[in-house]
């Protein structure tokens, strides 16, 4: 699968969940609805938290998936409604 | 209130918070959850790092409570300023370094903070009176709402109607009749409620979910104050006490020996931090070694990490040694006897 251009990337290598998680949201929300970001990981459980993260969020997930040893998951920021993330 | 409510539920990842977030979220409140990482929560840390557990589901029970209930949820990093909850707890430990009250209180307080700054009106918890944990007892239930500073903003939709009304519900903001009157250890209220909502699957009571109510970490964390003379970590202390065999021989250092090639990787990663120790000839695992040990110490936490490996009856293995972040040498030691590794060293 080739890569999806992003325009950030957040480096989450040697973090464990849910601190990936936690980083992806703090970077998330500095960030403008529309933005693509790009997290590389090395713990396999981002491939179900951030998408799941993603989901309850309101962000659209454009990829996810395993890259050798380490993750890689792009997201699409989502519009900020109601919410406060 | 014209606008819709706000409320903010602390979602631990078990049924009960799941619930009460369900219930208030019913009554058309806006419920957005959040989830505290202290660094002690049971999650998928272990998992991630050994290798024979790569095959087991990794799945954020946090998360996943969110996506049932169609929540959102925070999840915030409190692990630097829970330190003091942890070493200096106002109301003590539980039956291991488990500052359970001290810890609802923080965490409250913290959620109380979220509330005020993302512009939400009040709180809600999934505690049940008379349930495990202990800081779930009728005497504490006020001492939580005091502490934190929530105050009456703070409701227990599952056990409210045992209490006095809270300003949500006196404001009308949320119906105290469609609240609940749970107490005690029975899970047959919670089960049955969870089955109205058509909850199939939930992770273990509250409690469970925290390394501090595990005897094994928590002596881990004991000996690790004791030998530093003073009650302090940081985050890297806490992974690797959820990782490796630890053996103590002296006060003065301590060997963490990793079990499996998913926790040699991980904790190569701190190389730079403490010496390491290796046995050259043969497979076997890598050790850590904390504290200041002398040169002869080094040799010996070599015999010992040999004995682990595939050397362990060899009569001389060449042993790596690397100091932090600087030159490896090599020792020729002769792998210890298991008897010789003194029942106490094992912490």
């Amino acid at each position: 699968m080739s890569d999806t251009a992003e325009d950030e990337f957040l480096d989450a290598r040697s973090l464990l969940c849910p601190l990936p998680v936690i980083r992806t949201e703090e970077r998330v929300n500095q960030l403008a609805p529309g933005t693509v970001l790009k997290v590389r990981a090395s713990d396999p459980g981002v491939l179900h938290d951030i998408p799941s993260w993603c989901r309850v969020n309101g962000h659209e997930v454009l990829e996810a998936r395993e890259d050798g040893d380490e993750q890689v998951v792009v997201l699409k920021v989502g519009a900020d409604d109601d919410g406060a993330s | 209130m014209s606008k819709q409510p706000k409320a903010v539920a602390l979602i631990s990842g078990g049924l009960d918070s799941m619930l009460a977030a369900q219930v208030v979220k019913d009554q058309g409140v806006h419920v957005e959850g959040i989830n505290f990482f202290t660094g002690f929560c049971v999650e998928g840390h272990t998992h991630a790092i050994r290798q024979k557990d790569k095959d087991k589901a990794k799945r954020n029970n946090a998360l996943w409570s969110a996506e049932q209930v169609g929540v959102k949820l925070h999840i915030v990093d409190i692990s630097q300023e829970y330190v003091g909850v942890v070493t200096n707890p106002k109301h003590g430990y539980g039956q291991n370094l488990n500052p359970c009250l001290d810890c609802k209180s923080f965490m409250v307080a913290k959620a109380r903070e979220w509330m005020e700054e993302n512009g939400f009106d009040f709180i809600i918890t999934g505690e049940v009176v008379g349930q495990r944990p202990k800081s779930q007892r009728r005497e504490t239930f006020p001492v939580i709402a005091d502490e934190s500073g929530a105050g009456d903003l703070l409701l227990r939709p599952l056990c409210a109607k045992r209490f006095e009304p809270t300003l949500p519900e006196r404001e009308g903001w949320v119906d105290r009749e469609q609240l609940y009157d749970f107490s005690g250890r029975s899970r047959k209220p919670q089960m049955a409620l969870a089955a109205h909502y058509g909850f199939e699957e939930y992770s273990q009571p509250a409690g469970g979910c925290c390394f501090l109510t595990d005897e094994n970490f928590s002596r881990k964390l004991a000996d690790l104050w004791q030998a530093r003379g003073t009650k302090e970590y940081d985050l890297d202390d806490i992974m690797l006490l959820k990782m490796g065999r630890h053996i103590r021989p002296a006060p003065n250092y301590k060997l963490i020996i990793a079990r499996e090639d998913g926790e040699n990787r991980f904790m190569g990663g701190y190389r730079k931090r403490f010496h390491t120790v290796r046995d050259l000839d043969n497979p076997g695992p890598l050790a850590l070694v904390q504290g200041e040990p002398s040169a002869d110490d080094l040799e010996t936490a070599a015999r010992i990490t040999a004995r682990y490996g595939k050397g362990r009856s060899a009569e001389q293995v060449r042993a790596e040694i690397t100091p932090p972040g600087g030159e490896a040498y090599v020792a020729e030691v002769a792998p210890m006897p298991p008897a010789q590794i003194a029942e106490d060293w094992h912490v």
